[in-house]
């Protein structure tokens, strides 16, 4: 199924076999396999501690050693390459492999405390369950047990017991070889050797989480998670993350109706077997500050209304209201994303309707239409992986999409792919893919882009390259129309990186002006027929609406009376006053949210939804790769949006299909891909870049002041440090100051200055973090003008 | 084949007060090998090191031309030349009074055998603790590259050379090759995973040859005297002349040099005997990781082969000699507490069976533990023997199953008898004599 425009990136090698007989069982696998991994594939399992299949071999713990015939050692199996012929005896048939196992539990067991009833890892740990296995019933050690003093800080969420580890250098590995974030190690020597890290850096990786769950002991614990549960207490779902456009594959685990904590699950396709910290911590937003019932404005007040009251009080301000305009969040799954578009167009008879609550432009949204929506999967982790060569624009991997950003490493490490990023700094992420930064002063990009080096150019041209679009090129005029050349006249193929985990899927579903599902354009009667067909209405508006800045306007102007809001953050905006303008011009608010926030403060009638947790959906990453999740509360009684939307258009007399999700995916199933013509695509002329001493660069950090990172102060505290960040030069200029003070349109922020590999006169500032929110504080995007001046 | 008297070759000049200087060097013949060799083929002087049957003096005894002709050429990398002169083997003495008294002939060895393997980097890794031949060494390559042996076309050859005198940091594991490797290239010292042989890959992951001191030492007076001289001493599989170093209960511990071969009874009689007319009562015949053996070995000769023979290793061929007075249970708990601090940690056996077998061996020591721990602990010994991540391990198992073979008795008295009861231990001092009289 996977497409690419390249041709030839699809050859797969011929793999030369070989037969290697394992406790007398034959098997043919490719040369070059670990005997462990043979084992596996004929259902024998080899106990291990320092094997990881993702991680390279050790052969530190020893666990797996076996009888290799014709080798007077016993090997270890988990770096043993296998040969044809090769004879191999597990603890299964030989003596002398169960006598080492046995020898090497023992070991094991000297120093570990066996304090599996306070662990958290009983239960599910592997050195319980392999001394049950592989060990001998008891010891003959007498002596006494090396303690440390327990536990210790390796960075503000994960504790370490060092008493605990067995030394298998699963985390220090995957710290160093996966994350590239190299500040955990093995300190010391013999039995005092111990994990740690050097005094003044802790462990903060955005991947930190990924060495608890790697640990085959207790040794590594999460704060957030140490103590609250016993694994066996808790009750398993697979999900997926709904934090960014990755799509990871994830492990819910719940208690009582409480979300315990979050694993990374495995997906080869698409996350492998990490996540990040912020998929794996960040769950509490989805108890606290909830919306508890439906709430209708009386007398200028919000008070609780019973569903029926709620509904109708909606219904008719709806009715009321001569046009509609409708702003669904980018958090949204696929199914619920699509009831808003279905109920704008179909009830609302109206296509004012965006998922871009954030920084967007009429030029993004003709490149969303043309070039992305609905579009077949072309990119995917496994074709970055084997890119020679793959240009970020307007994206920051590491901060943005945390997945992708181990998948590049992953291929940059393997030599294979070189990484280029247009933009103004050579930041940490860019430093650990080794990639090369293609300066471009904040507003510049779209002509560095048609003006590339030639090399890089070339490099482009290769089979199987490709160019990472971050959802920030929304803000840079002429960026998107500069990459569709780009890709035009080098073949290499777009990938569209948004931020959030529900923008790829409710573009996909058609909530955007022009647009309908599956990238149909909206002008096109064909498409537009056949959704009205399948929707069970005469027509739906053929004149593409308004989106973006030019919506919130209208309603602030008074050209929009009503408007449906669906988990939507103001703050979001660039222009926050002009977004709470909006909102307080609209005649009638009806907003369907799961937290309280700005939004429910204003409108007229709030609807309680379910957060993913109380629903079931999906939501289409990055690739265009669907990833469907379960319900994790069964018994869950708060309804999701769609169901809100169905109740809601029969309450205005206009009932339109599903509300289910089954149902849904069906009616998506029906109307199935566009394959006639697509939307027009944007032709905007490259911008300006303004003309003032210093300029802003600006993104979002992984973990910062997202709503849905509230409530988890161990995950903020391993947050990067907020500071203003500019060149050498740029400082000196500035008379290398301790602290800067940044001055925007809106007000001036005071941060630490920090030296780093930036461009000249430009200054590179979190988007929104403690104490930096550009939006709010400084009134400032990126590429706009601020004034620096020395601070004390 | 000469295999008895004492040869002087790399310790001929050690009187000289200046050998240490390159004019001194000079002076006795140093770099003539030099000058002979840059006019050769490379290939020729790893053939004619081949031919030399010359093996590894660091302890294995590896052919040392075998080692150089793994060493894959016109392969486009760098390829580097790496001296180990990290001596910690208890009991070692050779490597660090070779640096200190003919630190040249190390140096000239280092540039000719740079030029056999085509390296055109060299490493010279010395033993954090003994800044005295650290000073030593690096004056000598200074004075050589002073003098253009070191440097840019040397002899205007198109042969190029520079050599780096490293310092190491105090562990023990940094002598194993590849834990030196990653000790140099600035990690912490713990050995690499094999293969890739450092052959293939090894210092900055380019091929990488690994020489002991004296080995090197050796190869300007095979290069300068040729083949058959060098094959005189020795026997067939073990060519050549050791640099001896002969300590414990002897009259004049020290360096002697002799041909491989000789026996100990021989080496013994030039140390001047055991102290005060006393007899061997355990000996190891080349530092603490080869198995013991007691006065009855005393004329099997020192080679590889017939060490082997014996149920032990030449190793570093540096004999450490106990008379009477010593108490076996408190030498070998003496070796495994260093095997304990030595131990790097990366494997499990080696790392957590020195922490155990050392734990019971004290207990024994103060004459307690009990008479099963005596065979407890020779089953551990083989948990870790074959089973650790590298050499360091099987070291570690030796000396407990090496001495229970002779001295059983001894082990299950201690478990009732403190070792010092057993053993006045004044008596077995170096000063017992002036304490006695």
């Amino acid at each position: 199924m996977t497409i690419t425009s390249n041709a030839g990136s699809d050859l797969t090698p011929q793999v030369e076999l070989v037969t290697v007989v394992v406790d007398g069982v034959a098997i043919e696998i490719p040369k070059g396999t670990l005997v462990i991994r043979a084992a596996e594939l004929l259902g024998i399992e080899i106990p291990r501690f320092c094997d990881h299949p993702l991680l390279e071999p050790v052969a530190a713990c020893r666990m797996c050693l076996v009888d290799i015939e014709g080798v007077p050692k016993p090997q270890p199996a988990c770096a043993q390459v296998v040969s044809d012929g090769m004879q191999v005896r597990t603890q299964l048939t030989s003596p002398i492999a169960r006598d080492a196992q046995e020898g090497v539990m023992e070991f094991l067991l000297l120093n570990h405390p066996l304090d599996c009833p306070v662990c958290d890892k009983g239960g599910e740990c592997p050195l319980q369950n392999q001394a049950m296995s592989a060990g001998r019933p008891e010891s003959r050690f007498e002596e006494v047990k090396r303690t440390f003093p327990k536990p210790i800080n390796v960075s503000a969420q994960i504790l370490l017991d060092r008493e605990r580890c067995v030394s298998c250098a699963r985390c220090t590995r995957f710290a160093d070889q996966i994350a590239g974030d190299p500040m955990l190690e093995l300190l010391e020597r013999g039995s005092n050797q111990q994990v740690g890290t050097a005094a003044d850096q802790p462990f903060d990786s955005y991947f930190s989480g990924n060495t608890v769950q790697i640990c085959p002991v207790g040794a590594l614990t999460s704060a957030a998670y140490r103590f609250r549960s016993r694994p066996f207490d808790l009750v398993s779902v697979p999900t997926t993350c709904e934090h960014c456009a990755s799509g990871c594959s994830l492990r819910t685990d719940h208690r009582r109706g409480t979300v315990t904590r979050r694993l990374a699950w495995d997906e080869p396709a698409v996350n492998e077997e990490w996540n990040c910290d912020k998929g794996r911590f960040a769950f509490t937003y989805q108890e606290q500050g909830r919306v508890a019932t439906p709430l209708i404005r009386e007398d200028g007040n919000l008070r609780p209304a019973s569903w029926p009251e709620a509904l109708d009080v909606a219904a008719r301000g709806l009715a009321a209201a001569t046009s509609h305009g409708v702003l669904v969040g980018g958090r949204s799954t696929v199914e619920d994303a699509y009831a808003y578009a279905r109920f704008a167009r179909a009830v609302l008879q109206s296509d004012n309707i965006d998922f871009r609550v954030r920084d967007s432009s009429d030029e993004e949204a003709q490149f969303l239409r043309s070039s992305v929506a609905g579009t077949a999967v072309r990119t995917t982790y496994e074709s970055l992986e084997k890119a020679p060569a793959v240009v970020l624009i307007a994206f920051e991997p590491e901060d943005e999409s945390p997945i992708v950003f181990l998948r590049l490493r992953k291929a940059a490490r393997g030599g294979g792919t070189r990484v280029y990023s247009v933009g103004a700094a050579v930041t940490r992420g860019l430093s650990k893919l080794a990639g090369t930064l293609i300066p471009a002063k904040p507003g510049a990009e779209a002509s560095v882009l048609t003006d590339l080096p030639a090399k890089v150019r070339a490099e482009l041209s290769t089979p199987g390259a490709v160019i990472m679009v971050g959802e920030r090129i929304a803000g840079i005029e002429g960026g998107a129309t500069a990459v569709l050349e780009l890709a035009r006249s080098t073949g290499a193929s777009i990938a569209w990186v948004p931020r959030r985990a529900g923008e790829r899927g409710a573009l996909d579903a058609g909530a955007l002006a022009g647009l309908l599902p599956g990238g149909r354009p909206l002008s096109d009667d064909l498409a537009r027929g056949a959704v009205a067909a399948c929707w069970g209405v005469e027509s739906l508006p053929a004149t593409t609406g308004l989106a973006g800045e030019s919506l919130l306007r209208a309603v602030t102007g008074g050209g929009i009376g009503a408007l449906i809001t669906g988990g939507i953050e103001l703050a979001d905006l660039p222009d926050q006053a002009l977004g709470r303008a909006a909102i307080e011009a609209a005649a009638f608010v009806v907003a369907l949210e799961n937290h309280h926030s700005a939004i429910t403060e204003l409108a007229d009638v709030v609807f309680p939804v379910a957060v993913v947790t109380e629903k079931s959906g999906t939501f289409m990453n990055w690739e265009g790769r669907p990833r469907p999740f379960a319900q994790t509360f069964k018994d869950a009684l708060v309804m999701s949006d769609a169901i809100v939307l169905g109740m809601l258009a029969r309450a205005m007399n206009a009932p339109i299909g599903a509300s289910d999700v089954a149902g849904i995916r069906q009616e998506l199933g029906s109307l199935g891909a566009w394959a006639g013509a697509r939307a027009e695509e944007p032709n905007t002329p490259a911008g300006q870049v303004v003309d003032a001493a210093y300029l802003v660069s600006t993104w979002r950090a992984l973990i910062d002041n997202g709503v849905m990172q509230e409530g988890e102060p161990y995950l903020a505290a391993t947050a990067h440090a907020v500071a203003a960040t500019c060149s050498a030069v740029t400082v000196a200029d500035l008379g290398a100051p301790e602290n800067v003070t940044v001055t925007g349109p809106l007000g001036s922020l005071t941060l630490p200055l920090l030296i780093g590999d930036v461009l000249d006169g430009v200054v590179c500032l979190p988007l929104n973090s403690p104490g930096c929110a550009l939006y709010r504080d400084l009134g400032v995007r990126s590429g706009q003008a601020v004034t620096i001046g020395g601070a004390v | 084949m000469i295999t008895s008297g004492l040869t002087p070759i790399i310790t001929e000049h050690w009187d000289k007060p200046d050998l240490y200087t390159i004019e001194g060097y000079r002076r006795v013949g140093g770099y003539q090998a030099l000058a002979a060799a840059l006019k050769m083929d490379p290939d020729a002087i790893i053939g004619q090191i081949k031919d030399s049957g010359l093996r590894g003096r660091g302890g294995a005894g590896f052919p040392t031309g075998m080692k150089w002709g793994f060493v894959p050429q016109n392969d486009g990398k760098p390829h580097y030349l790496v001296v180990n002169a990290d001596e910690s083997e208890p009991g070692a003495c050779k490597d660090i009074p070779i640096m200190l008294a003919n630190p040249h002939a190390l140096v000239e060895g280092v540039i000719i055998s740079s030029y056999a393997i085509r390296a055109s980097h060299a490493f010279i890794y010395i033993r954090g603790e003994v800044p005295h031949a650290i000073r030593k060494v690096a004056f000598a390559v200074e004075q050589a590259r002073a003098s253009g042996f070191i440097g840019e076309n040397i002899f205007g050859t198109d042969f190029s050379l520079d050599v780096v005198v490293h310092s190491g940091a105090g562990a023990y594991i940094c002598g194993e090759e590849t834990a030196l490797l990653d000790s140099l290239e600035g990690y912490r010292g713990q050995p690499r995973l094999k293969p890739p042989f450092p052959a293939v890959a090894g210092l900055y992951a380019s091929p990488t040859v690994i020489n002991n001191v004296e080995t090197i030492a050796n190869i300007p007076y095979i290069i300068d005297r040729g083949v058959a001289w060098f094959r005189q001493f020795g026997t067939e599989k073990s060519p050549g002349f050791k640099v001896f170093s002969v300590s414990g209960h002897v009259v004049r511990p020290g360096i002697y040099e002799a041909p491989l071969g000789i026996t100990m009874r021989e080496l013994l009689d030039y140390a001047g005997g055991i102290r005060g007319g006393g007899e061997v009562k355990f000996w190891l015949p080349g530092g603490s990781s080869v198995p013991m053996l007691t006065a009855e070995h005393l004329d099997v000769p020192m080679t590889y082969e017939d060490m082997a023979t014996a149920g032990t290793m030449l190793g570093t061929g540096t004999p450490m000699l106990f008379d009477k007075t010593v108490s076996v249970v408190k030498a070998v708990t003496r070796w495994l507490e260093f095997y304990k601090h030595e131990s790097c940690g990366k494997c499990t056996p080696c790392r957590e069976g020195t922490y155990w077998i050392t734990g019971v061996l004290e207990k024994f020591e103060h004459g307690h533990g009990s008479p099963a721990e005596v065979d407890t602990l020779v089953n551990l010994c083989s948990q870790i023997a074959g089973r650790s991540f590298c050499a360091l391990g099987d070291a570690a198992a030796t000396p407990y199953p090496a001495a229970l073979k002779f001295f059983r008795a001894e082990f299950e008295a201690a478990t009732t008898t403190s070792a010092n009861e057993q053993f006045d231990p004044v008596a077995s001092y170096v000063f017992a004599e002036t304490v006695t009289r």
